[in-house]
C-alpha cells in the first residue's frame, strides 16, 4: 500500500511538470490553432536563468527560491513574446503549415544557440529552495516533491481566474472563438496574442525550474523530452482546452511511473504511448475537447 | 598575352606543389581521435583528450618516431549516437589518418569499429568494456579489461567485501554496457549464492527515476548495483537517498567522473565502484605519470585519463615495432603487442585482441574517490 501511494506520489510531481508546460502548448492552440514547438525550449531557458541567478541568491531560502522563480518566468515571458513578434506574426494569415515549420526552426534555433552560449555539457542546477523529507511510516515525501506540486495547483488556479475572470482573459476566448469577430467588438488581437504567449512561456518557465530542482542536472536539450511528453499530455487532455492539458499531464506522468516501477520498465514509454493510443482511439478529441464538425 | 600575364602565378603555384611534395614525408603522422568531447558525457571525452595530448607532447618532446613528429587529430562526436559513424568516416577519408582512437563507451565505438574494418585502419579503443566491440573484426582492439571481468569483480565485492545476499539491479536498455554487465553480474552474484531480487531498467537521457527506486526500496533489498553512466548513476543516487533508500549503490567504471561527486554530493559517499585505475596507486610508474599529468593540467589524472594515455603510447609504440604507418602492417604490430607498460597495466593482448588486466574497487569518501581494493584476474 505504501508502495502504491509512493508512486502516486512521485506519479503526481511529474505530471505537475508535464501539466504545466501542456498549458502553455493547450493555450497557444487554443488562440492560434497552431501547436508552438519552441515551447519545450522555453523551458529549457527558464531553467538556464534559474540556473544563473541561483548562484547570486542565497541557496537553500524560501524568498530566494521565489525570487528566482518570478525572474525565471518574468524572463521568458518577455522571450515568449519576443518570439511570437519575430517569428511567427509576420507570418499571420499564412497557411498553418508555414507557421508549424517556423516554430519547428525557432525550437532549433534556442537549442543550438543555447549549446553555444551554455555549452553542451550538462550543469548542476543549485538547491535554490530548502529540502527536507518528511516521513510517514515508509512512505517519503521530499519538499521538492510538495513545491512542485504546490507551485503547479497555484498556477493552475491563477491561469483559470486569469482566463475566465479578467479582462483580457475574456478578450483571449474570444480570439480563440473567432478573431475576426473579436476584432469588430473592438478586441486588439495582437495584444492578446502576445499575452498569450507571454503566459504560456512563464508556465513553461515554472516548469523548467521545477523541472531541475528535482533533477539537477540540466542541458540545453533537456526540453525535448519533456516536451514530447507535455504535447502529448495536452492532445489527450484535448487540446485548446485548459482544464485538458492539466489532467493530461497529471495522467500522463502517473502512468509513466507506474509503468516504470513495475516489472515491464523496459517498455516503459512504450506501453504509457499505448495507453494514449487507445484513449485517443475512443475519445479521439481528448479526454475532455469537444468534437467539433470541420465545416467547409 | 594572357599565358605570359599568367605565367608567373603558375610557376609559383607549381614551385609551391614541388617544395609540399619534398615536404610530404616529413610531415606528422597522423591519429585520429574521436571523443565526447561535449554533451551528456563530455566529462570522458575531455579527461581522454587530456590523457592523449600529454602522450603526444610526451612523443613528440622525445623526437617522435620513425623521424617523424606525430599529430593528433581530434573529432568530437558530442556524445551523440550516430554522431561517430560520421566523424571516423572524416578521420579516414578527408584526415587520412593511420589509426582511429576511441570512444571511450562500448555504444559509440561498436558504431565506428565496421567504418574502421572496412577501411583496414586499426581501431584502438581506451574503454568499450562490452564484450562484443572486438568481436566486429581483426582491426578492433581495446585497452581495457571486458564486462564479464568487471561483472564479476563487483558480484564478488558485494558478496565477500560488502557480505550482501540480496540485491536489486537498475540498469540502462540503451547502453549495450549497461546491458551486458547487468547480465554477468546476475550470473556471478547468483552462481555465488546471492539473490537477485528484482531488476529495474531506465532509458538513456532520464532524469526520473523514483518509480524504479520506490519498487526496489519495496522489495527490501541489501544493495542496489547501477551499471550506467556518471550523469544517470549521480540522480539514481540522490533520489535513492531521498526516498529513504540507504543500502550501499554499486557502481562500475562508467561512474568515473567529477560531475558524479558534483551532482550526486552527499548521496554518492560510500558508494562503490570498480575500475581502471587508482590515482593513489604507489606504483612508481603511476606516481610519476600522476605528476606529470598534474604539471600539464593542473589536475589528478583518473582512471580515464589514464586509459586515454596509454591508448595513444601504445599505439606509438605499435607504429615504431610497424615500422611503417600501413594499416595492415600497424594491425599486426598491434596484435603482436606483448608485455607493453602502460600506466593501467602491462598489456598483452590475447587472440581476441583483449588485455587481461586488473581492477581496482573504489568508494566515495568525502568528496574524493578513495582506493578500496585491486581485483586480479
Amino acid at each position: 500500500m505504501s508502495e502504491f501511494l509512493q508512486q502516486l506520489l512521485n506519479g503526481l510531481s511529474l505530471g505537475a511538470i508535464y501539466a504545466l508546460i501542456a498549458l502553455g502548448y493547450t493555450m497557444v492552440y487554443g488562440v492560434l490553432r497552431f501547436i508552438n514547438f519552441a515551447h519545450s525550449d522555453v523551458f529549457m531557458v527558464g531553467a538556464f536563468i534559474g540556473y544563473y541567478l541561483g548562484r547570486l541568491v542565497p541557496e537553500n531560502t524560501v524568498w530566494g527560491g521565489l525570487v528566482v522563480l518570478l525572474v525565471a518566468m518574468l524572463g521568458c515571458a518577455v522571450l515568449g513574446m519576443l518570439i511570437e513578434k519575430l517569428a511567427y506574426r509576420p507570418l499571420r494569415g499564412a497557411a498553418t503549415l508555414n507557421v508549424l515549420i517556423t516554430a519547428i526552426g525557432v525550437s532549433l534555433l534556442l537549442e543550438y544557440s543555447g549549446q553555444v552560449f551554455f555549452g553542451a555539457t550538462p550543469r548542476t542546477f543549485p538547491a535554490v529552495f530548502p529540502s527536507v523529507n518528511f516521513t510517514f511510516g515508509s512512505l517519503v515525501i521530499s519538499s521538492n516533491q510538495v513545491v512542485v506540486i504546490a507551485v503547479a495547483a497555484f498556477l493552475m488556479v491563477a491561469l483559470e481566474f486569469i482566463v475566465h475572470r479578467t479582462k483580457i482573459g475574456t478578450a483571449m476566448r474570444a480570439v480563440s472563438l473567432n478573431p475576426k469577430a473579436a476584432q469588430l467588438v473592438g478586441i486588439n488581437n495582437d495584444v492578446v496574442i502576445s499575452f498569450t504567449f507571454g503566459l504560456g512561456s512563464a508556465l513553461a518557465a515554472a516548469g523548467g525550474i521545477l523541472y531541475a530542482l528535482n533533477y539537477p542536472s540540466i542541458d540545453p536539450l533537456m526540453g525535448v523530452m519533456p516536451g514530447l511528453k507535455a504535447f502529448v499530455a495536452a492532445v489527450l487532455g484535448g487540446i485548446g482546452n485548459i482544464p485538458g492539458a492539466a489532467l493530461g499531464g497529471l495522467l500522463l506522468g502517473t502512468v509513466e511511473t507506474f509503468v516504470n516501477g513495475s516489472q515491464w520498465s523496459t517498455y516503459k514509454d512504450a506501453i504509457a504511448f499505448a495507453i494514449l493510443i487507445i484513449i485517443l482511439l475512443f475519445r479521439p478529441a481528448g479526454l475532455l475537447g469537444k468534437s467539433t464538425v470541420e465545416k467547409v | 598575352m594572357l599565358i605570359r600575364h599568367l605565367s608567373p602565378r603558375v610557376w609559383l603555384a607549381l614551385g609551391a606543389g614541388v617544395l609540399a611534395a619534398s615536404l610530404n614525408a616529413r610531415e606528422a603522422i597522423r591519429l585520429g581521435e574521436f571523443a565526447s568531447l561535449t554533451g551528456k558525457e563530455a566529462s570522458y571525452g575531455q579527461s581522454v583528450h587530456q590523457g592523449a595530448v600529454l602522450a603526444l607532447e610526451e612523443a613528440n618532446a622525445g623526437g617522435g618516431v620513425l623521424g617523424r613528429k606525430l599529430a593528433l587529430i581530434t573529432e568530437d562526436n558530442q556524445s551523440k549516437p550516430g554522431e561517430s559513424a560520421t566523424v571516423v568516416k572524416k578521420l579516414i577519408s578527408r584526415e587520412k589518418v593511420v589509426i582511429v582512437l576511441g570512444d571511450l563507451t562500448s555504444g559509440r565505438t561498436l558504431e565506428a569499429a565496421p567504418i574502421c574494418q572496412n577501411a583496414r585502419i586499426p581501431l584502438l579503443s581506451p574503454g568499450a568494456t562490452n564484450v562484443s566491440v572486438t568481436t566486429k573484426g581483426d582491426y578492433i582492439f581495446r585497452l581495457c579489461f571486458i564486462d564479464d571481468f568487471q561483472g564479476t569483480v563487483m558480484a564478488q565485492f558485494a558478496l565477500e567485501a560488502l557480505k550482501l545476499r540480496r540485491v536489486a539491479v537498475l540498469s540502462s536498455v540503451s547502453s549495450a554496457q549497461s546491458v551486458g554487465l547487468a547480465k554477468y553480474f546476475r550470473e556471478k552474484f547468483t552462481g555465488g549464492g546471492g539473490a537477485v531480487a528484482l531488476e529495474q531498467k531506465y532509458g538513456e537521457g532520464d532524469k526520473d527515476f523514483r518509480a524504479q527506486l520506490t519498487a526496489i526500496k519495496a522489495a527490501g533489498v541489501e544493495g542496489v548495483f547501477v551499471p550506467g553512466y556518471y550523469a544517470e548513476a549521480a540522480l539514481i543516487c540522490k533520489q535513492a537517498r531521498e526516498l529513504g533508500l540507504a543500502v550501499p549503490l554499486l557502481g562500475i567504471d562508467a561512474w568515473e567522473s567529477p560531475e558524479l561527486i558534483q551532482i550526486g554530493g552527499a548521496a554518492v559517499e560510500g558508494s562503490y565502484f570498480s575500475t581502471h585505475y587508482s590515482a593513489e596507486n604507489q606504483a612508481p610508474a603511476v606516481v610519476a605519470f600522476n605528476q606529470r599529468f598534474r604539471q600539464r593540467w593542473g589536475v589528478d589524472s583518473n582512471a580515464i585519463s589514464a586509459l586515454g594515455y596509454d591508448n595513444v603510447m601504445l599505439a606509438i609504440d605499435a607504429i615504431r615495432r610497424a615500422g611503417t604507418t600501413d594499416g595492415p602492417k600497424l594491425r599486426d604490430a598491434l596484435a603482436a603487442t606483448t608485455n607493453f607498460p602502460g600506466v593501467t597495466g602491462r598489456i598483452t593482448f590475447d587472440a581476441q585482441r583483449n588485455p587481461t588486466k586488473s581492477a581496482v574497487v573504489l568508494t566515495v569518501k568525502n568528496g574524493a574517490y578513495r582506493f578500496v581494493q585491486a581485483v586480479h584476474p
